[in-house]
């Protein structure tokens, strides 16, 4: 399982790469991913919409179930990857890639995780 | 297999019917271009089509079906029978009330039913299924905040991570805020995470007992409680009632408003061979909100039909689906007070009994005695040798069972959910146990001939990613020409 040490991770399996204008990329773990299976479908938020750390802000569907994606940070959406609506297996095939949201006015609410830290958690919870 | 629009051969028809004395009639500017492409079958080719459709399926009726959650009893046959009498198919809803009393007075009557069943004072028949009646229950909830001038400042429904996904999703519809709570290890609500959850913006909490992973949370009173004195109301999902019917009633646990799934717990029939039905039932503090025109005895002696000006409004046509509630009566009213609890009693014992048959092989998700079903984790088995619970549950088919629910609860990793009913004999449950113990068994040595799994059925494993991502929908002659 791969854990790019670039970026920052929440415990609900979301990933955020922070760019160098100051926004961030959100998207879903590989760990997740694997754990859902094939995606089929994806609802994301509209741009302009705010969304605040721990509250589901998109939500996922596999063969298996719906998920919600919960928003690791506050922000506020300026585009969304209207890629991920027609092909949600981009998901599946390289999760790092297929970013679902950029925001904005990036907050850190609550702390997120290392890649290793991550690493660690997720170690853990297959242990359960 | 071909469709049925594939069959048979153009001007072919059934000879039923005789010549008829009505005259042809051209119809003004029809809006159709073309004529539909209707099947023109014999009537040998219809009986012969669907009869090897319904060889391809499975029911209750051709073997084991343990769907957790589903509670997939055998629908006797006298149901149908009283279902069928003509005082029931041969009135219409529009009729007026002195013509229909008979039908009346049945409903009247399966709602003093359910109420001494569940604990509630009064019923709606007009939600069409479980989901549809947690809709309808949660609008109760919001009519009754409105009505005290509280309804703009609840707008959270509590859910626990357990619950029903239609949970969420019906709050979500009625216009709430979800408020997910996590399960305490014990499988059932933590208190100390409903405690939190709780306050000035709680209208209400939406819960499943026993739970979705076979568990009566042993804290009930206390969580309505908590609920109650944050103002809010307490929502009861029927969709697990089998296993407490006659025994203790939610209304008793301090719940104020529930949906009963007919098609679940009272043996009407389900999935393919529905409809559902879905009542609600409430307590007094709600009943002037249930939808309309429901059969009240008056002191004529005689019922009509009384709404009440703080109504929701209708929430489906007329009472629902009628035939189905008769379905429902009937079933309660052949099994009676002692029938009832013991069904209940047989479907825990069931449970039991397939549980303590597995547990040596099989990880039990959740320690202890459990209520009508059982959580199975096919983890251990999945790190072992990568057999997952898809694959166990594909052998089942093999064997002529249907499989249990799988990836549900969506707390239990490889999760797979049985409910065997109180329907089934102990031979039956023997035979499943073997199979699955077998399965688990051929896993280890052989995981491919696992992956491989169904060898035996028509249908092998459909493409369910495919299926999901471009559904074919439309059948058209021309494109399959």
């Amino acid at each position: 399982m791969n854990f790019p040490a670039e970026l920052k991770y929440s415990k609900s399996h979301e990933w955020v790469r922070v760019l160098s204008d100051g926004t961030a990329q959100i998207g879903l773990t590989d760990y997740a991913q694997k754990e859902l299976g094939d995606l089929v479908f994806v609802n994301l938020p509209q741009p302009e919409d705010e969304i605040r750390a721990g509250e589901a802000f998109a939500d996922v569907e596999s063969v298996k179930a719906v998920s919600d994606v919960y928003a690791p940070v506050n922000g506020t959406v300026v585009e969304v990857n209207e890629e991920l609506l027609d092909a949600p297996e981009l998901i599946n095939q390289d999760p790092y890639e297929a970013w679902f949201v950029k925001v904005e006015q990036v907050e850190e609410a609550e702390t997120l995780l290392s890649a290793e830290e991550y690493e660690a958690f997720v170690a853990q919870e297959a242990n359960k | 297999m071909k469709l049925i629009l594939e069959k048979g051969a153009e001007g072919r028809h059934v000879s039923l019917l005789g010549n008829s004395q009505v005259p042809a009639v051209q119809l003004r500017a029809a809006k159709r271009a073309k004529a539909p492409a209707l099947p023109q079958v014999s009537e040998t080719e219809i009986s012969r089509h669907y009869s090897a459709l319904a060889r391809r399926c499975h029911g209750v009726n051709d073997g084991f079906y343990p769907l957790g959650s589903c509670t997939m009893k055998y629908n006797p046959a006298i149901n149908e029978e009283v279902a069928a009498l003509e005082g029931f198919t041969g009135v219409h809803p529009l009729q007026p009330a002195y013509t229909v009393q008979g039908s009346l007075e049945a409903l009247a009557l399966m709602e003093k039913k359910l109420c001494a069943i569940t604990g509630m004072d009064a019923f709606t028949f007009q939600p069409a299924a479980g989901a549809h009646g947690e809709f309808t229950g949660l609008l109760l909830i919001k009519a009754y905040h409105q009505a005290r001038g509280e309804a703009a400042q609840r707008t959270k429904i509590i859910v626990p991570d357990s619950a029903h996904g239609t949970n969420p999703a019906s709050a979500t519809m009625a216009g709430y805020t979800v408020v997910n709570i996590p399960s305490a290890p014990d499988g059932c609500v933590d208190l100390e995470a409903l405690r939190a959850a709780v306050g000035p913006d709680t209208a209400g909490l939406m819960l499943t007992n026993p739970n979705t992973v076979g568990l009566f949370d042993k804290n009930i009173l206390e969580i309505t409680r908590i609920v109650h004195e944050a103002g809010g109301l307490a929502y009861y999902d029927g969709a697990n009632l089998n296993a407490v019917m006659g025994i203790v009633r939610p209304g008793d646990m301090g719940f104020d408003v529930i949906h009963l799934n007919l098609h679940k717990t009272f043996s009407t029939p389900h999935g393919g061979g529905g409809p559902g039905a879905g009542p609600v039932g409430c307590k007094q503090l709600l009943a002037q909100f249930l939808p309309g025109g429901r059969p009240v005895l008056q002191q004529s002696g005689s019922y009509d039909l009384e709404a009440d000006q703080a109504s929701i409004g209708s929430v489906r046509a007329f009472h629902g689906n009628f035939l189905v509630v008769m379905k429902a009566l009937c079933y309660v009213m052949m099994l009676g007070r002692q029938g009832i609890p013991e069904a209940a009693r047989n479907a825990v014992l069931n449970a039991n009994y397939m549980r303590v048959k597995l547990q040596d092989l099989y990880q039990m998700a959740y320690p202890g005695t459990c209520m009508h079903e059982f959580v199975m984790s096919l983890q251990p088995l999945k790190d072992q040798c990568g057999v997952s619970a898809m694959d166990i549950a594909k052998g089942l088919l093999d064997h002529g069972i249907h499989p249990p629910t799988m990836y549900f609860p969506l707390i239990v990793h490889e999760a797979l959910m049985v409910e065997p009913t109180e329907t089934e004999t102990k031979e039956t449950l023997d035979e499943a146990v073997e199979v699955l113990r077998g399965l688990y068994e051929k896993a280890l040595q052989d995981p491919e001939y696992l992956h491989a799994c169904p060898h035996n059925t028509p249908i092998g494993r459909p493409d369910e990613v495919k299926a999901a991502r471009h559904p074919l929908l439309r059948w058209t002659r021309e494109e399959n020409a």
